[in-house]
């Protein structure tokens, strides 16, 4: 059985290698859109940025709020907020209710301004606000967005990389010639499997280790959690490619379903921006798509230093989808068109 | 032990020829009874036939007379509404599988990977192997091995689909529509290789709707037609059983007098006349008379496409 995995795994592995164009678009893709956004976001945010608990239920109107050039955001999750202060997010965070209180992070040098505008305003009714201090290392756009980015080209790689050639595969009538030999469809299933593992690593490694390199990318927790990320996350995007293929004959109609796939992932699984401020049936939507679950796990290790306790609901949930897919691609397969 | 009398064609003779054959040859595959229901159309209408051992069985008819679905019912790539395939006296299964070749019609292969490549992945699939040195000289594809599957010629790609076919040791390869696109030079080449095949014990199952390649190939034939087997036998047996005859062709165009006063049987397809006559002399001097010149007259032994027009009213070409 191993024999004739490997046998398929090699072939697989051989003839993407040597399509030059594919295997160069999987690496000049991410490192291409990883140094562009790290230009474009070169520049801090332009604008002072404070968050405000209790805001609609404060008795007072603080004076602090009518300040010019800062932007004012509600916020509900005390301790979300206060993390983002930490990471220079939010410049500072306010709480406006019984507490009256605001935190601060001492790094932060728009902090220190906003603080100072804040001592002013509060002065002038009484001086009483208290200051707690957080401590953290600012999170620039590309350390938010590099989990994003490898995790669309492991999307698109696992998916078309193995859900469009299974049906270029069973059009041609390559996998009718494998049907006729001794190989059976979970030998062939197992042998994709592990030929896009292998090279997804490779590939995210690669961007990964370079961005590390040349970005200094943000990693707080463990190399190890990532590693179990992008392999369980990689098993699920490769699974429901083979789900996608596992019956369609066509290119067109593959390649339609799996935009179709991959398009609302992009959009709301977190790539590029955060659905924190989205309301709560589109995060519920988001909830259903791997690429959401790979990405929440991976920022909460790279960002905050999450350990295994903490991405173990994510974990799951991958690992769940996973035994799904690949069961309802292995009952539903197909060899050949009928 | 039956024996055959076999007329046998040598310069200008012609002799009887003795051909003996054993009843107790093995029969390597078995069709029974098969039927293909497809939604809308019967492909195949209650088939039964046996291939013994070490021959080639050839399996002819036109497009779309249910060849290629009886065959891929027999490869096992295609379940058959009902019926059974027996391999050696047993249903046929991962036995079967693993000691069978096959070459469809249209395969592709992967992209980016060589010749050799190509053999070496296929051989390990199965537990048989064959020497891999001997497939490559026996398929001349000596000169090919490093070369990518996509720039194969059509030819070139007909030899290696067949030398993969052959990377288990097969004892049955069954070789579907093997030679058509090919270049005459190109066929006849692979038919020296089938020829060779066979001649090293291999059971041979040949689709084919070309009637030489049957004739030169074939130690047995089937023909189909709408999903039904409408003759089946040896093609020298067939063939004297069906004509005492010759023909004559001539273009109808040489043609000047009444043909109807011919006292044979006559036909017309793609503007030749056919003339079938047991007395070659009586009946050139019949046309003599009709005709303005026999310069552009042909004699030949009714032959598989004859046969095939006689019993079903079409050609096979069509």
């Amino acid at each position: 059985m191993l024999k004739r995995i490997y046998a398929i795994f090699r072939a697989r592995n051989l003839e993407f290698v040597r399509d030059r164009g594919s295997m160069s678009w999987n690496l000049i893709l991410p490192v291409a859109l990883m140094f562009g956004l790290s230009f474009i976001f070169s520049n801090e945010r332009a604008e002072y940025t404070v968050g405000v608990l209790n805001a609609d239920t404060s008795a007072v109107e603080h004076p602090f709020l009518d300040t010019r050039y800062i932007e004012f955001v509600a916020i509900d999750d005390r301790d979300d907020a206060v993390r983002k202060v930490a990471r220079h997010q939010l410049d500072l965070l306010i709480d406006l209710g019984a507490q009256n209180q605001y935190w601060i992070n001492p790094d932060s040098p728009k902090g220190y301004f906003v603080e100072f505008a804040l001592l002013q305003s509060d002065e002038g009714i009484g001086g009483t606000i208290s200051r707690s201090q957080i401590e953290g290392d600012a999170v620039r756009y590309v350390d938010w967005v590099l989990p994003g980015i490898l995790g669309m080209n492991m999307m698109f790689s696992s998916l078309f990389g193995v859900g469009y050639v299974v049906v270029r595969y069973r059009k041609n009538g390559f996998l009718k010639r494998l049907r006729a030999t001794p190989l059976r469809a979970f030998e062939f299933v197992a042998a994709q499997v592990a030929s896009r593992l292998v090279l997804i690593f490779t590939f995210t490694t690669f961007v990964f280790v370079g961005t590390k390199y040349f970005l200094d990318t943000r990693v707080d927790g463990s190399y190890g959690l990532l590693l179990i990320i992008l392999l369980l996350g990689a098993i699920t995007l490769v699974s429901l490619g083979l789900l996608i293929s596992a019956r369609v004959t066509s290119e067109e109609l593959a390649g339609g379903l799996l935009n179709l796939v991959t398009w609302p992932m992009m959009m709301l699984s977190g790539v590029w921006f955060s659905l924190e401020a989205a309301s709560d049936w589109v995060r519920q939507l988001a909830a259903i798509f791997p690429l959401t679950h790979i990405l929440n796990s991976a920022r909460a290790v790279m960002l905050d230093g999450a350990g295994l306790i903490d991405i173990l609901p994510e974990l799951t949930t991958l690992a769940a989808m996973s035994v799904v897919f690949l069961t309802l691609g292995a009952v539903t397969f197909r060899w050949h068109p009928r | 032990m039956r024996v055959y009398a076999e007329l046998a064609q040598e310069g200008n003779l012609t002799h009887l020829a003795l051909v003996t054959t054993t009843d107790t040859m093995q029969i390597a595959l078995e069709a029974k009874n098969l039927v293909k229901q497809y939604p809308e159309v019967l492909a195949v209408d209650d088939v039964s036939f046996a291939v013994q051992e070490g021959i080639c069985f050839g399996l002819l008819g036109p497009n779309g007379a249910g060849k290629t679905t009886t065959v891929e019912i027999m490869e096992g790539v295609t379940p058959a509404t009902r019926g059974e395939i027996w391999y050696y006296g047993t249903p046929a299964g991962k036995r079967f599988r693993e000691e069978a070749g096959i070459q469809f019609q249209n395969t592709a292969l992967q992209d980016y990977i060589t010749v050799q490549e190509t053999l070496q992945m296929f051989q390990s699939l199965y537990d048989r192997r064959a020497d891999l040195n001997h497939i490559i000289e026996q398929c001349s594809l000596g000169a090919l091995l490093d070369r990518d599957n996509r720039k194969l010629s059509g030819g070139q790609r007909q030899r290696l689909l067949l030398g993969v076919a052959l990377v288990n040791r097969p004892r049955l390869v069954f070789l579907d529509e093997p030679t058509t696109g090919l270049d005459p030079q190109a066929r006849r080449n692979f038919w020296d290789l089938v020829k060779n095949i066979r001649d090293e014990g291999t059971t041979v199952i040949l689709t084919t709707h070309y009637m030489e390649e049957a004739e030169i190939l074939c130690d047995e034939i089937a023909i189909m037609e709408a999903g039904k087997i409408i003759i089946q036998g040896r093609p020298n047996d067939l063939l004297h059983q069906h004509y005492k005859n010759v023909i004559i062709e001539l273009p109808i165009a040489e043609f000047s007098g009444d043909l109807s006063s011919l006292e044979h049987r006559v036909l017309e397809t793609q503007g030749v006349i056919e003339i079938e006559t047991n007395n070659v002399n009586d009946t050139l001097r019949e046309l003599a008379s009709l005709t303005s010149g026999l310069n552009r007259m042909k004699i030949r032994q009714p032959n598989l496409e004859d046969l095939f027009l006689d019993l079903t009213g079409h050609s096979l070409r069509t």
